[in-house]
């Protein structure tokens, strides 16, 4: 197991790595660059040049950079002169994971409860209500969505602000808005491997044995339905808890996922590449654990791996 | 089945009991009946240091905290800030200031030294101010800027005692005073700045300032709280306690928290829904020094035929565009310099002196100075490449344009769209044959938009070349009589229309929402959004 982890953790900074390479000299071959403005003054933009080092090669640029990375440190933003990249992941990622964060755990209990129920019921009434909901889920983009549940919960019934949020219950509008897709992919992964999972010999003569029917679907064909769900939602986990740069802009939610966008516009090199290792950084630790969840959870891999 | 309704039984239940939590919940109290003010100024600024920064969201939240030496009025004249009189030399280049006694936030006093300072800060290379070239008109501005002169003292500000600023000017420029309100000019804190240079505005604790407000709270891409400033010299006549500015960067989320009332003032409107709020009374409109218009790259054919230009022009039906498409109140363009800038004299319009320098919409004349030009009825002209950056609404009137060339002249075209800062690089390539481009103005003056069509400016990116127009445009920088320099440029502002390396469309205004209850904001026409210091809610 521990030289499994270490392996995997050697191959991670090996991938980190290449990630950084590639974002580094793809944002310095973008044209145009941070200091551009319509207003050309060359000896201005001489002196903004120099100021952030960008007068250097940008060979030495990159070792410069590898090696601050060393220490952890990303950089100052070249749009927002005096916060450093750090500051800024440090401020803005807690609010991106808070929203994704509830936006995971509702994907994950809406779609599972959903497409188990839609699997049992296949083909009959409450399977195609649930697909066409899904069908709405992953057909809807979230922008429209985002603008139809603030024109209702908040334009008309006032339930809650339109944007601004400062109580904890305010963030019900984001949250939904982010996780009607997932709920919506899930509910389809579940709902084929459970049709599948049920018609294996195995649940029909546990069935036909007069098992609790409840006992039968939770406790013998749900485990076996999970593992592409556990797969699907380390990539997922990333993506929510990154932020989401629409919800975050509709919401006014002042997280990482604005920052995101934003500072390719801006060419702000340094702010692009830490966010783009930060996101790395997450997806490869999210990918990890749910392989280590999904190990756990395969008898046949923990045998495999124990004899 | 047991099983079924016990799962739908709890489904049921969890739905109830969200919609409980959701119900119980009441909605916001309306905003208290004090002076406060939401605005929402629709980015997050930069910076707000005055020095560092280039936007006009960040000098607009710079201009509430910090007071230069004048501050505009309401009809964009300057009133006095620190500075409590000012006397100008006869030749127009010794600016002499009387400072009264007033503190910075912290209880500081302030004095002509902070703005020795803080000019030579901006002129100082290591701060590297994207707008130092503001001071460039000073005696030895641009030359200590380039490091040519080290000696702070042989640049043309200085102090004598704690309430006299002197400033020497190269040659006599007319907005001067008034650019001394502009943020870059602003003073800023020494003792403040020397402990933190680039951060010192990014919390309270580090911040002090001289305006009508000071910094309660940053919430990076929330909001910035400002409160009164009770060391402000003007205090009494600063009746706001508390300013609010959201940064809310999209605009429809924006209207929505305007008409849910968790805003007063919206300043980005949706362009799709002004017509709307318009109809309904709600959108106001202020002035805006700013244009757009179509450059030509003119050392590229047939874009260099003056004949081509003209009937490009010609073929343009730019009241259809601003009745029709635009619909946010702007005016079609006969000239390039806006209407609402200072000309002969203090509040005289320039465009007093002649409001249309070339013919409007004549598709007949059009396709017969096309024929001159080698082209009749469009034939072996080849297809216009028009350069757009990634905005929506440029998009639109582009479309329309072109369709009228295509209509008019048999012209085809290709809009070919590229992401803003892709876009600039493309322009100062000069790898572009025609290019929509929009300018705002630097200060108050026609030569923020003259100057820069000066053979080999920086900005001149047509390539256009006249030396009579040159001529005319350096007579007028060097003159300090107002009636005088205004018909120079407006003699230079002829040939401009007459060649037309730059061919206007439309001058813009700024469309903005405001509730009933407030008032004495200021919208002025370029360098800021607002203005609060006058401000109150009723």
């Amino acid at each position: 197991m521990l030289v499994y982890i270490l392996k995997r953790a050697g191959f991670n900074l090996g991938v980190m790595l290449v990630v950084v390479t590639l974002t580094f000299f793809l944002m310095h071959l973008l044209p145009g660059d941070p200091f551009m403005s319509q207003r050309l003054n060359p000896e201005i933009k001489a002196n903004l040049y120099a100021k952030h080092g960008l007068d250097q090669p940008v060979a030495r640029q990159y070792l410069d950079y590898l090696s601050a990375l060393a220490r952890f440190d990303l950089g100052e933003s070249l749009k927002y002169p005096g916060r450093t990249v750090n500051e800024i992941i440090a401020e803005s990622f807690p609010v991106s994971a808070a929203v994704g964060i509830l936006a995971l755990v509702l994907a994950l209990v809406l779609g599972v409860t959903l497409g188990v129920l839609a699997g049992v019921w296949q083909s009959r009434w409450p399977d195609r209500l649930i697909l066409a909901f899904s069908t709405l889920g992953l057909s809807i983009p979230n922008f429209a969505l985002g603008a139809g549940l603030v024109y209702l919960f908040a334009l008309k019934l006032k339930i809650f602000p339109v944007a601004m949020l400062e109580k904890p219950i305010d963030l019900v509008l984001p949250v939904l808005t982010l996780a009607a897709w997932p709920a919506a992919v899930i509910t389809r992964l579940i709902r084929t491997e459970m049709i599948e999972v049920l018609k294996r010999d195995y649940i029909i003569a546990a069935m036909v044995r007069g098992l609790d029917p409840a006992r039968v679907i939770l406790r013998h064909a749900l485990p076996n339905a999970l593992p592409a769900v556990i797969h699907y939602s380390g990539p997922l986990a990333a993506t929510l808890l990154t932020g989401s740069f629409i919800v975050e802009k509709i919401f006014a939610l002042p997280g990482l996922g604005q920052y995101y966008i934003t500072s390719i516009g801006n060419r702000d090199y340094n702010l692009v590449a830490g966010i783009t290792i930060f996101y790395t950084f997450v997806l490869l630790v999210a990918t990890f654990l749910t392989d280590l969840l999904a190990f756990s959870m395969n008898p046949q891999l923990r045998y495999r791996n124990g004899s | 089945m047991k099983f079924n309704n016990k799962v739908i039984i709890f489904i049921l239940g969890i739905l109830f009991l969200v919609f409980i939590a959701a119900c119980s919940t009441s909605p916001a109290p309306p905003a208290a009946p004090e002076q406060v003010i939401r605005y929402n100024i629709g980015a997050e600024p930069a910076t707000l240091d005055p020095a560092l920064s280039s936007g006009m969201v960040e000098q607009t939240v710079a201009n509430a905290l910090l007071e230069g030496l004048v501050r505009l009025d309401k009809d964009g004249h300057p009133s006095p800030g620190v500075a409590e009189s000012w006397e100008i030399s006869p030749d127009g280049k010794t600016y002499t200031f009387k400072l009264r006694e007033c503190f910075w936030s912290n209880g500081e006093p302030l004095t002509a030294d902070d703005f020795v300072y803080s000019w030579l800060r901006l002129l100082s290379p290591e701060t590297a101010s994207p707008y130092a070239y503001q001071l460039f008109y000073l005696v030895n501005g641009r030359e200590y800027y380039a490091g040519e002169v080290k000696d702070p003292a042989s640049v043309g500000v200085r102090a004598e005692g704690k309430d006299r600023l002197v400033v020497n000017l190269k040659a006599p420029v007319p907005y001067f005073l008034a650019l001394t309100a502009f943020p870059a000019l602003f003073p800023v804190p020494e003792s403040m700045v020397s402990r933190d240079p680039e951060g010192w505005t990014l919390a309270p604790g580090k911040f002090a300032g001289n305006g009508p407000f000071k910094l309660a709270a940053w919430e990076h891409n929330k909001q910035i709280i400002l409160e009164k400033n009770e060391h402000y010299w003007d205090r009494e006549n600063v009746r706001l306690e508390k300013l609010v500015i959201t940064l809310v960067s999209d605009s429809h989320t924006e209207l929505a928290m305007f008409e849910n009332d968790q805003i007063d003032i919206a300043e980005t409107p949706p362009y799709r829904e002004i017509e709307r709020l318009a109809q309904s009374g709600q959108l106001k409109v202020s002035p805006d020094l700013s244009n757009e218009y179509y450059m030509f790259n003119t050392k590229v054919k047939p874009f260099n035929q003056v004949l081509v230009r003209k009937a490009l022009s010609l073929a343009i039906d730019r009241e259809a565009l601003v009745t029709n498409l635009t619909k946010g109140g702007e005016r079609a363009a006969y000239a390039f310099v806006p209407p609402g800038v200072e000309g002969p004299a203090p509040g005289h319009d320039y465009r007093s002196l002649g409001e249309k320098l070339i013919e409007g919409f004549n598709p007949a004349e059009a396709k017969r100075l096309l024929a001159e030009a080698g082209y009749p009825e469009g034939r072996g002209f080849p297809v216009i490449e028009l350069l757009l950056d990634d905005n929506q609404n440029h998009k639109a009137v582009a479309e329309a344009i072109t369709g009228m060339w295509r209509e008019h002249l048999g012209i085809e075209s290709k809009i070919v769209e590229q992401e803003y800062r892709v876009y600039l690089n493309t322009m100062f390539a000069r790898d572009y044959q025609v290019a929509r481009v929009g300018w705002i103005a630097d200060y108050n003056d026609p030569m923020t938009f003259l100057d820069m069509w000066v053979t080999g400016n920086d900005n001149n990116l047509a390539d256009w070349e006249n030396a009579e127009y040159d001529r005319l445009i350096g007579s007028a920088a060097g003159s300090g009589d107002r009636a005088a320099r205004s018909e120079l440029m407006f003699e230079a502002e002829k040939i401009l229309m007459d060649e037309l390396p730059v061919v206007p469309i439309y001058y813009y205004t700024n469309p903005y929402l405001e509730k009933e209850r407030v008032k004495g904001v200021i919208h002025p026409s370029f360098a800021i959004l607002a203005e609060f210091k006058w401000a109150y809610v009723e």
